[in-house]
């Protein structure tokens, strides 16, 4: 990917921290024993934006996290924050902070107590923390709440003073892990959008970890999708969609139909794949590469896929290109769209999302009514790896 | 009424009878005026004669003190090494050493307690012939004999305390610029309080009503309390000694009575604190 960075040719003291390499994570290892969590992962996070590390279990991107934290010492690489080396320096001495998934609000202090505690590390005045203290708790909208401990509060309004307590010290650089998990689908969704706003009023650079695929969509201005302790893609949240690099993506970030295919031609109208999974020959306006007869995969979005009971107009001069045909097997109704699988007249399944854009349509599709599917040549990504 | 549940009635009375029925007995004959235990002397009962004799008791007074003191010193020392050892176990992750202290540490509640005190002695005979101290036996070497043993179960206490205690509170402390013995200090000692306040009450209960490790390591004119009522009863039981064990009944039971109500109101403040924090969710 074109934002894949490069590894660190100068010296971190003449490195330029600019707004672009403001947090830089330089071939970081981190190995516990024989296993490896992170593997040789190098990025550069910008200023001010917020950053997604998405990943399955495993994956490496909470070790990652606390490396950053300070919970970890890397095995090798550095980790740099305005050029300035942190690899080696305690938490306590980072100008990081972080939001744990638990929250981990200190019990036995009450809500005041609990984001007072990091300024008075600082030593600051007794006036100047209950100012500040005020401040960010009018910011998360939690002013009237200062005197109660945290478990006198909902979910919600823990997961708020938790981001306080972080930000409270105007943090260079938030870690946040699994921000939203703790709380209900509805809260989530609300809180999502006051996240982004306090970002931005803030200005401070945000990292969160996730494994929910949505939660980084909403939340990133660019994603790092994890593997096996690597970054296999960094990108923006649709460059991570619409272009995936791997089939890994492909398959973590939303849901795909994947087929295996044999490149059959590669001209300047696009590369031309005959899948004997499908059925049929794909040909992929936007896609590069591939020499003749290399296997490669093609992936479509089931919502990218238009479904019918005729042949879609234009078919026949297509040479029966981008279109296939089968019998709907399964039919889920999700309240506004629709999952339909189609078994293919091949034997394989395939997956479309329709949008119930009319409301009781006329005469809705049934299973097992013989359909035919088509795609724009703009849809299929072809995949080598 | 209902009366299915008789089963289970029964069951309830009889373990009642079980349980309770000897300290029952025993405190209606501390009220006995008979100088002979097992016979009730009608007539002159119940009276208060035993408690009266029991106060001028100076053997018996003496020896109580001396027990509260030795308990007092022993729990609250062996708090203090046994919170550090049950950290180092728990927090500290794997250092050298750890497995060795983990088994060591606990020794104490599995050995046999004539061992215990056997070795104890002849440890405290060899440091008082090689360093001269401590200065022959008596309150001092049973206070480190009960030391040694309540520490491991201070250690057990607040070691499963540390277990089950979400670890990232000490990481955002620290996140939040705190040092590690701060974090030790603000955080993990005031929320393991209540493991350490119980492993001090154990630990208090436990050098109380030691007697086989204390008669090791006790000497002449170092007797506690249990070694006093134990010698006593050697020479048949005594009126005397039903009114203490029944004054020592009632003060456990006064302990036991408070500390439920306070549970109870903490119960109740929690619950009533939890439905709030639903009813404001937002």
């Amino acid at each position: 990917m074109s934002s894949q960075p490069t590894p660190a040719a100068a010296p971190s003291a003449a490195a330029t921290p600019d707004a672009a390499h403001y947090v830089r994570i330089v071939d970081v290892s981190k190995k516990f024993g024989d296993f490896t969590a992170v593997d040789h992962v190098s990025l550069d996070i910008r200023r001010g934006e917020i950053f997604c590390l998405l990943g399955g279990s495993g994956s490496g991107k909470t070790t990652l996290l606390r490396m950053l934290a300070g919970f970890e010492t890397p095995t090798t690489g550095r980790i740099e924050i305005e050029g300035q080396d942190l690899s080696r320096v305690p938490p306590y001495e980072r100008p990081v902070n972080m939001m744990f998934q638990s929250y981990a609000l200190f019990p036995h202090m009450s809500v005041e107590k609990n984001v007072a505690f990091g300024l008075e590390q600082e030593h600051l005045g007794r006036d100047a923390i209950r100012r500040q203290v005020g401040e960010i708790l009018e910011i998360v909208k939690m002013s009237g709440y200062g005197a109660r401990k945290p478990h006198q509060l909902s979910g919600g309004q823990r997961q708020r003073v938790a981001l306080a307590r972080a930000l409270v010290k105007r943090p260079k650089l938030l870690l946040l892990d699994e921000p939203l998990a703790a709380l209900d689908k509805k809260l989530r969704e609300h809180t999502q959008f006051e996240l982004l706003n306090i970002q931005q009023r803030l200005g401070v650079t945000f990292i969160v970890v996730t494994h929910d695929q949505e939660e980084a969509m909403t939340l990133g201005t660019r994603l790092g999708v994890m593997n096996h302790g690597r970054i296999v893609q960094v990108g923006t949240p649709s460059d991570i969609y619409e272009s995936p690099a791997t089939r890994f993506v492909a398959d973590f970030i939303g849901s795909v139909n994947m087929f295996a295919g044999e490149v059959c031609a590669n001209g300047a109208d696009g590369l031309c794949i005959r899948s004997a999974d499908l059925g049929c020959t794909v040909r992929a306006e936007r896609a590069a590469g591939g020499a003749h007869g290399a296997t490669v995969w093609t992936a479509i979005r089931p919502e990218k896929v238009q479904i019918s009971r005729t042949p879609p107009e234009g078919a026949e001069a297509a040479g029966g290109e981008n279109l296939v045909a089968g019998a709907v097997k399964e039919i889920a109704y999700m309240g506004d769209t629709s999952i339909y699988l189609v078994r293919l007249d091949s034997g394989s399944m395939l997956r479309v999302t329709l949008p119930n854009v009319l409301r009781g349509a006329e005469r809705p599709i049934a299973r097992e009514e013989r359909v035919w599917l088509s795609w724009h040549g703009s849809s299929p990504v072809v995949l080598t790896e | 009424m209902r009366t299915r549940g008789w089963f289970a009635r029964i069951a309830l009375v009889l373990g009642l009878v079980f349980l309770y029925v000897p300290i029952v007995s025993m405190i209606v004959f501390s009220f006995n005026n008979s100088r002979l235990v097992t016979v009730w002397d009608a007539a002159h009962s119940p009276t208060l004669r035993w408690y009266g004799v029991l106060v001028h008791n100076e053997q018996i007074l003496t020896a109580a003190w001396l027990s509260i003191r030795i308990a007092v010193t022993a729990a609250s020392a062996a708090v203090v090494l046994g919170t550090l050892a049950g950290v180092a176990l728990a927090r500290f992750g794997a250092f050298r050493g750890r497995l060795l202290l983990a088994g060591m540490v606990t020794a104490p509640i599995v050995m046999p307690e004539v061992i215990t005190g056997l070795s104890l002695l002849l440890l405290f005979v060899a440091m008082a012939q090689l360093v001269g101290w401590p200065r022959g036996v008596g309150a001092v070497t049973i206070a480190l004999a009960h030391i040694t043993f309540c520490m491991a179960y201070v250690t057990v206490v607040v070691q499963s305390r540390l277990a089950g205690f979400d670890e990232s509170l000490e990481e955002a402390a620290m996140d939040l610029g705190a040092r590690p013995l701060k974090v030790f200090f603000r955080i993990t000692l005031p929320l393991i309080l209540p493991a350490i306040a119980s492993g001090w009450l154990l630990a208090f209960t436990l050098s109380w009503d030691d007697l086989v490790i204390t008669q090791f390591v006790a000497g002449p004119g170092s007797s506690t309390l249990p070694m006093v009522v134990f010698s006593k009863v050697r020479f048949g039981v005594t009126p005397d000694v039903n009114a203490l064990a029944t004054i020592l009944v009632l003060l456990v039971a006064a302990g036991i009575g408070i500390s439920t109500v306070w549970m109870r109101y903490q119960q109740r403040r929690r619950e009533r604190d939890l439905q709030l924090a639903a009813a404001a969710n937002l």
